[in-house]
């Protein structure tokens, strides 16, 4: 604990004043203008919100802005940019880097990084494709889709618990994960292939990133979604309201669902027109629900922002942190593998080089451009799919347009660093407002 | 006041190596009563307060707890008797609101995982709210948007929501300007108006002498003084401080003069 002598040198208080024990009458305290009134009404609401994003809350405000000139120079660029079919193909290609940035969302928002989830997604996708071979051990999809999720979260594990127990920063611990799994991946590959490529034959498998919804199951997923929405958003409005505590104002609900009722059907609406909605990108909503419904209304997600916000405070509360910060590298781990799974089932088959490229500057990127903090303790899973939306549109976009290698790069390094100085920026504008 | 008092030490002892922190103290604290612990740098202040929620033991004496010998081996033991500590960092989680910071690690749930948001802001309004602490907005705002009075407030607050009987606040106005020290110093009234043991920590005689009913002075150690507020001069306790009078000479046992 942290009483230490060094901490008194405060110098003792005027020695030789006179003693006069003040009488108690309490000046005013009313010099403390409260931050945050009540509110309830829809423009109190909406006052607010402008306040948070002037000091420096900006939450989802730049992805907004910024898929807003992607899409205009996309757009004028090239034809193709605005198609049907290049809507669903985003969709597509989004899946398994959202998957991953979920991940690495929470190893975030404890204040770590984990620079292994690329290729630990890859040793996931090798897993399962190898278990599949129907000339070899043939096994059923769910068991090697099983088998390969237990083989990524265990090294999440792993990875954990060196970082925890010998107190090994986990920058360097998943450095070293980061050579030791693309090693894995390339043994895993050669040895069972002479070309370095092992075909996916598996039809349930190759369906979970290439096979879409009927239209009617589209509209359906859709309403249910809306639906699931906003009865949530009533139910807590209400019992915070039988509690006479202030909830959001019935308008700003009706307002909010309409919104997302809105996107999500003309989305629906613009996918069926081509092949319908991904089948996967379902699966990337229920995960993304699963995760934000962790992170933001259980007690264990309560404790990763308490880690990443003051591992001391939560240590001094009881909370177990080294526990929490295992779950959450296991967390990363899983679905590093489930988002290796998205991926070679996309692309029917693992290489020796799956997991490499820039699959992990995007994943980390989409985390942190969807406004998940490097600095630990702020973010949301939510980002994990804006980051993504935004990635894969940029990189969509330069593919279209045919742009060299090395231009992509600098360009996805760019947006990158963009989003890292939005982030910096936004704590220096806080800590400026005493928001540290 | 009751007749016996809330934390009774009696003859207490501490030494690290050498070094004597701790010399036969006796220290006591009423329920309802503020009693300040002041001191030069090395006194022992910071040493009893952490032999008291067991974080070191003591070498010898006795502690009693509302009439009950008690064996204190660490700061659970000391929360689940009702003794908190609020350090001078506080120890908030800056990123999180004020609610979830005063349920930090005891969240209420409903079926065990899930928070019960609303039952965790009720009470934690209620208690703000029982100790007058009325300049927080919300309950909802991040810690890191409050003043330093205000996050005082609200680690005290966290204290007192546990049914804790002794609260120990070490520098609560160190760091405040005079508003904020105001406001705190009234809090401190109010915690034992409501019938809590409390002692405040703290260099500052000026405060001391606003908020504390009685104040013990400590001196290389030792005991020197116990100080009715009413009835002392901050000329007195400040000889206290630098020229009390120690009963026993450290190091030799009992040669010194004793009290008999």
């Amino acid at each position: 604990m942290t009483i230490d002598p060094g901490t008194e040198s405060q110098a003792t208080a005027e020695p030789g004043a006179p003693a006069e024990p003040t009488a108690e009458e309490a000046l005013p305290a009313a010099t403390e203008i409260p931050l945050e009134a009540r509110a309830d009404t829809l423009g109190a609401y909406v006052g607010r919100w402008w306040q948070g994003v002037r000091a420096g809350e900006l939450g989802a405000l730049p992805i907004v802005v910024g898929l807003v000139v992607i899409g205009i120079v996309f757009g004028t660029l090239d034809d193709t940019f605005f198609t049907e079919r290049n809507f669903t193909n985003l969709l597509l290609q989004m899946a398994h880097i959202a998957t991953i940035a979920i991940g690495v969302v929470f190893v975030l928002l404890i204040g770590e990084i984990d620079l292994s989830v690329a290729f630990v997604s890859a040793v996931g996708a090798v897993t399962m494709t190898l278990l599949l071979r129907p000339d070899a051990s043939d096994w059923p999809w769910w068991a090697a889709v099983a088998v390969a999720v237990i083989v990524t979260t265990l090294i999440g594990l792993l990875q954990a618990l060196v970082i925890t127990k010998a107190g090994v920063p986990s920058f360097v611990v998943t450095l070293a994960g980061l050579l030791i799994w693309s090693g894995v991946v390339l043994i895993m590959t050669t040895e069972y292939s002479t070309s370095g490529t092992i075909r996916i034959q598996d039809d349930t498998v190759i369906g979970i990133a290439n096979d879409f919804l009927s239209d009617a199951a589209g509209w359906v997923v859709g309403a249910v979604a809306v639906a699931a929405y906003a009865l949530s958003q009533a139910l807590t409005a209400r019992s915070r309201r039988a509690r006479g505590l202030d909830a959001k104002p019935g308008i700003v609900i009706a307002l909010q669902v309409a919104g997302l009722a809105a996107v999500a059907f003309v989305a629906i609406w613009y996918a069926n027109r081509d092949r319908g909605v991904p089948q996967v990108t379902l699966l990337v909503l229920l995960l993304f629900v699963f995760w934000s419904f962790v992170a933001s209304r259980t007690r264990f997600g309560r404790h990763v922002y308490a880690v990443g916000g003051s591992a001391e405070a939560a240590r001094r509360a009881g909370i177990n942190v080294d526990r929490v910060r295992i779950a959450v590298f296991m967390i990363a781990g899983f679905m590093a593998g489930l988002g290796g799974i998205i991926l070679a089932s996309r692309l029917r088959s693992v290489a020796t080089n799956t997991g490499g490229g820039n699959l992990l500057l995007q994943v980390i990127a989409a985390a942190v451009i969807g406004g998940t903090s490097l600095f630990g303790g702020r973010g949301r899973v939510v980002s994990a799919l804006l980051g993504a939306v935004v990635i894969i549109a940029i990189d969509n976009g330069m593919g279209l347009l045919n742009l060299a290698t090395g231009t992509r790069f600098v360009i996805t390094g760019l947006v990158l660093l963009a989003a890292v100085l939005v982030d910096a920026l936004s704590k220096r504008r806080r800590a400026a407002r005493g928001v540290v | 006041m009751t007749e016996s008092p809330l934390l009774e030490c009696e003859g207490v002892s501490k030494a690290f190596g050498a070094v004597q922190a701790l010399y036969r103290v006796d220290f006591e604290v009423n329920a309802g009563e503020v009693m300040a612990l002041v001191g030069d740098n090395g006194a022992g202040k910071s040493t009893l307060v952490k032999c008291i929620v067991g974080i070191y033991p003591f070498d010898e004496g006795k502690v009693r707890f509302q009439d009950e010998p008690v064996d204190i081996h660490g700061p659970r033991d000391a929360a689940r008797l009702g003794i908190e500590v609020v350090y001078q960092d506080l120890a908030l989680a800056d990123n999180l609101d004020v609610t979830a910071n005063m349920f930090l690690g005891r969240e209420r749930t409903r079926g065990g995982f899930v928070l019960d948001e609303p039952s965790m802001e009720h009470a934690a309004e209620e208690t703000l709210g029982g100790l007058s602490v009325t300049t927080l907005g919300s309950v909802r705002q991040t810690v890191a948007g409050l003043s330093g009075g205000q996050r005082q407030a609200v680690a005290v607050a966290k204290s007192v929501m546990w049914d804790s009987k002794l609260l120990i606040l070490d520098e609560p106005t160190a760091a405040l300007g005079v508003a904020q020290t105001r406001q705190v110093l009234d809090l401190v009234r109010r915690l034992s108006d409501r019938d809590l043991g409390v002692v405040v920590i703290s260099h500052n005689l000026h405060d001391v002498f606003e908020v504390a009913d009685r104040i013990t002075v400590l001196r290389l150690g030792q005991r020197v003084a116990v100080l009715d507020r009413a009835e002392t001069t901050q000329e007195e306790v400040v000889h206290a401080i630098t020229a009390g009078t120690l009963d026993h000479v450290p190091g030799m046992a009992d040669a010194g003069v004793t009290e008999a």
